[in-house]
């Protein structure tokens, strides 16, 4: 029946001409699952002849449900549990027609469950569970020695590690935040014992890991949705509508396992699912190593380029400026220095909602990051000009514009260049974190390095923005030469 | 053609200058000399803009000097500091050319002028594609003095311009600057420590303690006369102990 829904939805939008719209616009979240669940959301839009743009593995749930509040995206799939508690802020568990009567007002919806429930738990070695006669959360009371190893998601909510604190009472001195797929390996390594889990995770059995028992029943249901926008093509919907009940939690795990521990790509996982729910065929092609190099490449350089190049363009006259006019000096020299103090996620996080996800606001961050270097060099080096020069320059009658240009300026140079230099390697290194928003750039094979446990895909990022920022050194350090003088 | 009338400049509760008046008439060569912080250099900077009086006027070839016309002042009189004040990002013809060039004097002209300065000063006009730092100190002051000169300007004014030269190479370009005050015609106002540079080179010599003048003169007037205790004690500092020797 879904099949044959499945099809007559495909012809339907085939033959009412939709090709010539915007593209939809599917995200995920930083994680294995949902970047296979976006898969299959795209890969199954995209069978019906829409275009479709995938941002996959942008950060956390903010980020997603912003970008989808502010028309960025369209659709993302969530967990129930992730939208009454972390988002809406209820203390108590909402069905899935509560959840959109009170998300209507957002022009936000869900559809019904996928099929299956992801909630957190808790779990330990196995070996180590048996040894300390732990069963159950409750249990870990007994042992306040433990290390907890939680992502930083889990440590904040209210639905996690706050509210699992409070309920079963437990010590919260020895708690670390870090990324759920490195937890696993602190795990192996014996560096952390208790970790949060998704039930779902591949790696409970490869790990051989002891799910503990929520024997209080904190945990609350965490069912797999999609969430879109009410505006949302009313035949995607319907596309979406037909995803409901087709994933049960052996395919999740077993999906979540091909891609983590077996090392196939999401998109022939999420291809293969589809086409054997529904027997669609895409043919799939798989880029290489090269080509995702090159584009990476592409992206990473533009990112950093235009930053740089716009904040050059602004920072230099400020800096000028502050040192020209004594009344405004501290005023820029402080703006610039509190902007850099906020932390480079936030300051991401910050520009969704004005300019969305994706290359701009990565560019924006960055711009901003840049800024203060070269303000301040710019105008440490105007300022620390020798007085006797100074004066030279104004007693041959030269007027003030003239000595700016010709002496000053070109005497401030090499601590300019020098600002320039230090924002261009932070830049290089910050904009790798750029890819959580969707800018791409050598923080996209990073970040799926990381989320599949594969160190040569991590390399694939970070050996270029090493050598990125080696050359943006060696770049400007040319320039410094060209313009040096004897001393 | 150099007027100084009332000149009152305080520096917090410092005096550094107390109702100075003074003139320099055309062609002349006036050393101001004095202890450090007698008020020399200020008084310098003063006839040029280059510091504010709390009062008093200067007035430079008939210019009253003010905020306004302080930029084409400046520009018919050339200024020449202790270390030279070259430019080191230029080279030694680009710091010569930077004023001329800024009012559109034609580069033919700006170097059959470089070519007449180097005659003048002694540089080799081949070497003003170096860098200030590849020459010796006492070039240096050489290359600044005709920087101040490229514009023909009737003024010069020259802050212990031989300060930091050693005294082989000074005396040299003691016999150097005095020929070419009194060829071009120049009028200039001279600053030193050094008593002989200033009985020397100068017409007349204005020796100045504690932000005022104290006595005006030939050396020969100040040597043989002081006007008191202070002149003749300086007159005696400075005398050199060689002479006593002898």
């Amino acid at each position: 029946m879904k099949v044959l829904l499945f099809i007559i939805a495909t012809m339907l939008i085939h033959s009412s001409g939709l090709m010539a719209q915007d593209p939809i616009r599917v995200g995920s979240k930083l994680f294995n699952e949902s970047v296979i669940l976006g898969e299959i959301i795209t890969q199954s839009i995209e069978n019906a002849g829409f275009d479709v743009e995938y941002s996959d593995q942008l950060g956390g749930t903010r980020i997603l449900w912003n970008a989808l509040l502010t028309d960025e995206l369209d659709i993302y799939p969530d967990y129930t549990g992730t939208i009454v508690f972390e988002l809406l802020g209820e203390t108590e568990p909402l069905t899935i027609a509560e959840i959109n009567r009170k998300i209507e007002v957002f022009g936000i919806q869900i559809t019904n469950t996928l099929g299956f429930n992801n909630t957190y738990a808790l779990g330990m070695r196995m070996d180590h569970a048996e040894d300390l006669g732990i069963e159950a959360i409750s249990d870990l009371r007994e042992h306040p020695e433990l290390n907890f190893g939680f992502s930083n998601e889990f440590l904040n909510r209210a639905d996690g590690w706050p509210g699992i604190q409070s309920t079963y009472n437990l010590d919260g001195s020895n708690v670390t935040g870090l990324d759920h797929d490195l937890a696993y390996r602190g795990l192996e390594n014996e560096n952390i014992d208790v970790i949060d889990l998704y039930s779902t995770d591949a790696e409970i059995d490869y790990y051989e890991l002891k799910v503990l028992e929520d024997d209080f029943g904190f945990f609350p249901d965490y069912a797999a949705v999609i969430v879109y926008r009410s505006d949302l093509n009313k035949d995607v919907q319907k596309l979406l509508g037909n995803l409901e009940f087709t994933i049960n939690e052996a395919d999740m795990i077993s999906m979540n396992a091909d891609v983590k521990l077996k090392g196939i790509d999401d998109e022939i996982v999420a291809y293969r699912f589809l086409n054997g729910i529904f027997g669609i065929e895409i043919t799939h092609q798989s880029d290489n190593r090269s080509d995702r190099l090159k584009e990476t490449t592409i992206d990473h350089l533009i990112l950093v380029g235009v930053s740089l190049a716009l904040a050059i363009l602004l920072a230099i006259p400020l800096g000028i400026a502050a040192f020209q006019f004594k009344k405004i000096e501290q005023l820029i020299l402080s703006m610039v220095g509190i902007l850099q103090t906020i932390p480079s996620l936030a300051l991401l996080v910050f520009m969704i909602p004005l300019f969305g996800i994706g290359t701009i606001p990565a560019m924006a961050a960055l711009f901003i990051y840049s800024l203060l270097p070269i303000v301040r060099n710019t105008h440490s080096g105007l300022v620390s000009m020798n007085n006797g020069l100074k004066e030279s320059a104004v007693a041959l009658g030269l007027p003030k514009s003239v000595i700016l240009k010709k002496i000053e300026l070109p005497l401030a140079l090499p601590s300019i260049l020098a600002g320039i230099k230090t924002s261009a390697v932070i830049n290089v290194g910050t904009a790798t974190l750029g890819a959580l928003i969707g800018a791409g750039g050598y923080g996209q094979p990073i970040l799926t390095g990381i989320r599949l446990d594969d160190t040569a895909l991590i390399l694939e990022g970070a050996i270029p923005a090493a050598v990125l920022a080696l050359l943006a050194q060696w770049f400007f350090d040319l320039i410094e030469k060209r313009f040096s003088y004897p001393t | 053609m150099i007027k100084v009338r009332n000149i009152t400049k305080k520096y917090g509760a410092t005096i550094a200058l107390q109702d100075v008046t003074l003139a320099v008439k055309k062609g002349k060569t006036v050393a101001l000399i004095g202890p450090s912080g007698c008020g020399k250099s200020t008084l310098l900077r003063i006839m040029l803009g280059l510091v504010e009086p709390d009062s008093g006027q200067v007035e430079i070839n008939e210019a009253l000097l003010s905020k306004e016309s302080a930029l084409e002042i400046r520009q018919q009189v050339g200024y020449v500091i202790q270390k030279g004040g070259l430019f080191p990002h230029l080279t030694a013809y680009q710091n010569c050319a930077l004023l001329p060039k800024h009012l559109k004097t034609s580069k033919d002209e700006i170097e059959e002028r470089l070519q007449e300065l180097c005659d003048l000063t002694g540089i080799e006009i081949g070497d003003l594609s170096k860098y200030p730092s590849q020459f010796s100190g006492g070039q240096q002051q050489r290359i600044s003095l005709m920087r101040a000169l490229m514009m023909d300007p009737p003024i010069l004014l020259l802050d212990e311009p031989l300060g930091s030269i050693d005294p082989l190479v000074r005396y040299d370009l003691q016999s150097d600057l005095k020929d070419i005050f009194k060829r071009l015609n120049k009028t200039v106002v001279l600053v030193t420590h050094d008593l002989g540079e200033a009985g020397f080179l100068g017409d007349e010599i204005v020796l100045m303690n504690q932000g005022q003048i104290i006595q005006k003169g030939t050396i020969q007037s100040i040597v043989k006369h002081p006007n008191n205790e202070f002149v003749s004690q300086f007159v005696k500092a400075q005398r050199n102990h060689l002479e006593e020797i002898e």
